[in-house]
């Protein structure tokens, strides 16, 4: 009960507490406690039973998939304290959040910084509804970590663009609606020849092809586009402008990227609990074979610093009011003790963790292996280690190129 | 960096400031010179009590500011930068140690002088070269006997705080305490102390695990002050390496720098986040065991790495003893000894953690 003693603020939030708590009690079905959201996964399709979509469709009704995001293009409009209190009950009743992937993690927010009143009318709400899927249109054969260079050509046929070339390392093409792609409008000026735009993935020409990866599964496309029309209205910005805007949408990406979240989740199995269940322990509980010990402690010390340096960098981003210039510094070390991680605990479980398919394994352990392998993915994508290590030398430590 | 108060950020800046303009390392080499009995300049002193810093994490009542650990850290993490010898770390600590197991009769004839820097206080645990957690010294009829090997800021200190088998003891130099030097390399105040039959007074107000909670806070200031000497070498590295030319470029230009150089920014990020989650555990009074391991920990693994790269990406010159970065190495090894080798560490992280 509420007594007159009590702050103004506090009684606000813990009126926004209760109606939360009694939402979740209402829509979340304790079916899903615990699942994952495979919209926020480019490792497969979405596979929406009914109850999944009853669930995305009552937070998309309601913005929370996108707390933060103004109402009026049908985000929550919430203030940061109550998206965190939105978290934390969510967490409490083990809720996930169904709205996920590109379009929330990186296009979003990208299109409402730098998008006309109408292309954030169009395309915001469906994001925020969960309803659109969205891939990247980023790399090309030749235009990997020289992003630049890329040559995919839009040419400018009056009302709309005429697109051709191909693009790679499509994540999830095979299953996106739309694409946010970067291409080229001017042949004469590597950066500002660049352009941003929307292509939709059913418009003619486009071609999807599913690429397999060592770890059996094929998350990445190759697109080809051949003479595409796209719309002029799809251009974000001004002609020329896309390096600028396609930068920014990195920032954002390699917050993500850095796994922070996704870990975090992971790490409901710890390494040490894995270890106890394969690995001989002594008659105190600890485990016997004190290299390993001192291993999983030595991983163990860095993710905490890790996950207080992800701590950190929301913190001081929230108070710059932008994306903290320790983006790169994420990306960077995340991907990095992830794929430690993975190699450790397949060095705990030994050939039993390293299963590819059939009898004697369990589910959780094949897709330990198959996460293993798909992780090596994630120091290449979204700008390799090299590159990350470049942006931080140059752009955070002025370490400039040869005169 | 963690998001201050408006009371912090007037703090760090003063201590910055000061640090800079009137404690810079030519200081340093000017104690190092003079080599004064207590091992630090006692003007240098006098002037750090004057500006309430040897009382930050003492409460008001008994003459601190009571600004919190964070606040303490933002000193010692500046004091750090320009290795100013004091006795700041060892009389912060012994303070606190007070703090949290002495007598209300103990905490008013200590603290107050503590907080002024009158009275000189260190932490006097260890018994031999490596931190073990295990001690003998003993007390008999009030009299404390045993031998300490290795303790900080042990010249200029007049109240010790003794580990013994059975919990903290104060103990004031005079009878029965004597000292023998211990010249370190990095040439600071460290010495044997042996204690025979000294009165000793025991801190028995505190909970159980006393022991552990002030070494939890010598583990995080400790850090604190590697995270300032991190901070400085990386600095003065990125510096060297934008203007020294080679090949007709300056160095910073050579991706094999660049990157080496991106690598020890990630992991500074990474000390910088664990110093200050432990400095945030102090204050927030929750997982401070975990906070305190992760913090020092990475220190050591961080100011390790960095005071071995300053030296090399400096070149021959990093070797002289006319520049300065050779002091970092030869500090940075004597507090990665102090209180939990990372082995130390790591097992402690475990054990923690019930594996």
């Amino acid at each position: 009960m509420a007594t007159l003693a009590e702050p103004q603020t506090a009684s606000a939030d813990d009126t926004f507490r209760e109606e939360v708590r009694s939402f979740l009690a209402e829509n979340f079905p304790p079916d899903l406690k615990n699942k994952g959201n495979a919209l926020a996964s480019v490792e497969g399709p979405t596979q929406e039973g009914p109850a999944e979509k009853a669930w995305r469709e009552a937070m998309g009704a309601r913005g929370w998939g996108v707390p933060t995001w103004p109402k009026e293009y049908g985000g929550g409009g919430l203030t940061r304290k109550q998206a965190a209190i939105l978290n934390e009950e969510m967490a409490k009743a083990g809720a996930y959040n169904p709205i996920g992937g590109m379009g929330v993690m990186m296009f979003g927010p990208t299109l409402l910084e730098y998008g006309s009143e109408e292309q954030k009318q169009e395309h915001i709400p469906p994001i925020a509804r969960g309803e659109i899927r969205w891939c990247q249109g980023y790399s090309e054969p030749n235009a990997g970590s020289d992003l630049a260079n890329l040559q995919t050509f839009a040419e400018d046929k009056g009302d709309h663009y005429l697109v051709n070339g191909q693009k790679t390392w499509t994540s999830g093409g095979q299953w996106a609606d739309k694409c946010f792609a970067i291409v080229r409008t001017d042949r004469s000026d590597k950066h500002h020849g660049i352009s941003f735009m929307l292509i939709d993935m059913d418009a003619p020409g486009v071609e999807v092809r599913p690429i397999q990866m060592i770890s059996g599964m094929s998350p990445f496309c190759e697109t080809f586009f051949t003479d595409v029309k796209v719309p002029k209205e799809n251009l974000v910005g001004k002609e020329g402008q896309g390096w600028t805007i396609g930068k920014r949408l990195l920032q954002h990406e390699r917050t993500n990227l850095s796994g922070g979240g996704s870990m975090a989740r992971m790490m409901g199995s710890s390494l040490a609990d894995t270890a106890k269940k394969y690995v001989e322990t002594d008659d105190t509980g600890a485990i016997a074979d004190k290299t390993l010990r001192d291993k999983i402690a030595d991983f163990e010390i860095r993710w905490q610093s890790f996950l207080l340096t992800a701590k950190r960098a929301v913190e001081e981003s929230k108070a710059a009011g932008g994306v903290s210039e320790i983006s790169s510094v994420l990306k960077k070390l995340g991907t990095k003790l992830g794929q430690e991680r993975a190699e450790l605990m397949i060095e705990i479980q030994g050939l039993q963790g390293l299963g590819w398919e059939g009898e004697g394994f369990t589910d959780s352990e094949l897709a330990g292996v198959r996460a293993w392998l798909f992780g090596k993915a994630t120091t290449i994508y979204g700008g390799s280690t090299e590159i990350q290590n470049n942006i931080i030398a140059k752009r955070v430590l002025g370490m400039l190129d040869h005169q | 960096m963690a998001i201050l108060n408006e009371e912090q950020e007037m703090l760090r800046d003063m201590a910055r400031g000061w640090a800079t303009n009137e404690n810079p390392i030519t200081a340093w080499r000017k104690v190092r010179t003079e080599k004064p009995a207590e091992g630090y300049s006692p003007d240098v002193w006098r002037t750090m009590g004057e500006m309430g810093w040897a009382g930050i994490v003492i409460p008001e009542e008994f003459g601190g500011s009571d600004f919190g650990w964070m606040s303490a850290g933002l000193v010692v993490e500046e004091l750090g930068k320009t290795l100013t010898a004091s006795p700041m770390i060892a009389s912060t600590l012994a303070a606190s140690a007070i703090v949290l197991g002495g007598s209300d009769e103990q905490k008013q004839k200590w603290l107050p002088r503590l907080a002024t820097g009158e009275v000189v206080g260190t932490l006097a645990f260890d018994e031999g070269p490596r931190h073990t957690g295990r001690y003998s010294a003993a007390v008999d009829g009030g009299k404390l006997s045993g031998t300490k090997a290795f303790v900080h800021e042990a010249h200029g200190a007049t109240l010790f705080v003794v580990a013994a088998a059975d919990g903290l003891y104060l103990v004031e130099k005079g009878d029965g305490v004597s000292l023998s030097d211990r010249k370190l390399t990095d040439q600071r105040s460290h010495a044997e102390v042996t204690f025979n039959g000294a009165a000793a007074d025991k801190l028995a107000n505190g909970r159980e695990d006393l022991v552990d909670q002030v070494l939890d806070r010598a583990r995080i200031l400790t850090a604190a002050e590697m995270l300032g000497m991190a901070q400085q070498v990386f600095d003065v590295t990125l510096d060297y390496l934008k203007q020294r030319v080679q090949f007709n470029q300056v160095l910073a230009s050579f991706q094999a720098l660049q990157h080496r150089m991106a690598d020890l920014f990630g992991d500074l990020a990474m000390m910088r986040s664990a110093v200050e989650g432990g400095l945030e555990a102090l204050d927030g009074g929750y997982g401070i065991p975990r906070a305190a391991t992760v913090a020092k920990a990475e220190a050591n693994r961080v100011l390790h790495t960095m005071s071995r790269e300053g030296i090399q990406l400096h070149g021959g010159i990093g070797m002289t003893d006319e520049y300065d970065v050779g002091f970092f190495l030869k500090r940075a090894r004597v507090l990665e000894s102090s209180w939990g080798s990372t082995g130390y560490l790591k097992n402690r992280f475990a054990a923690l953690a019930g594996y």
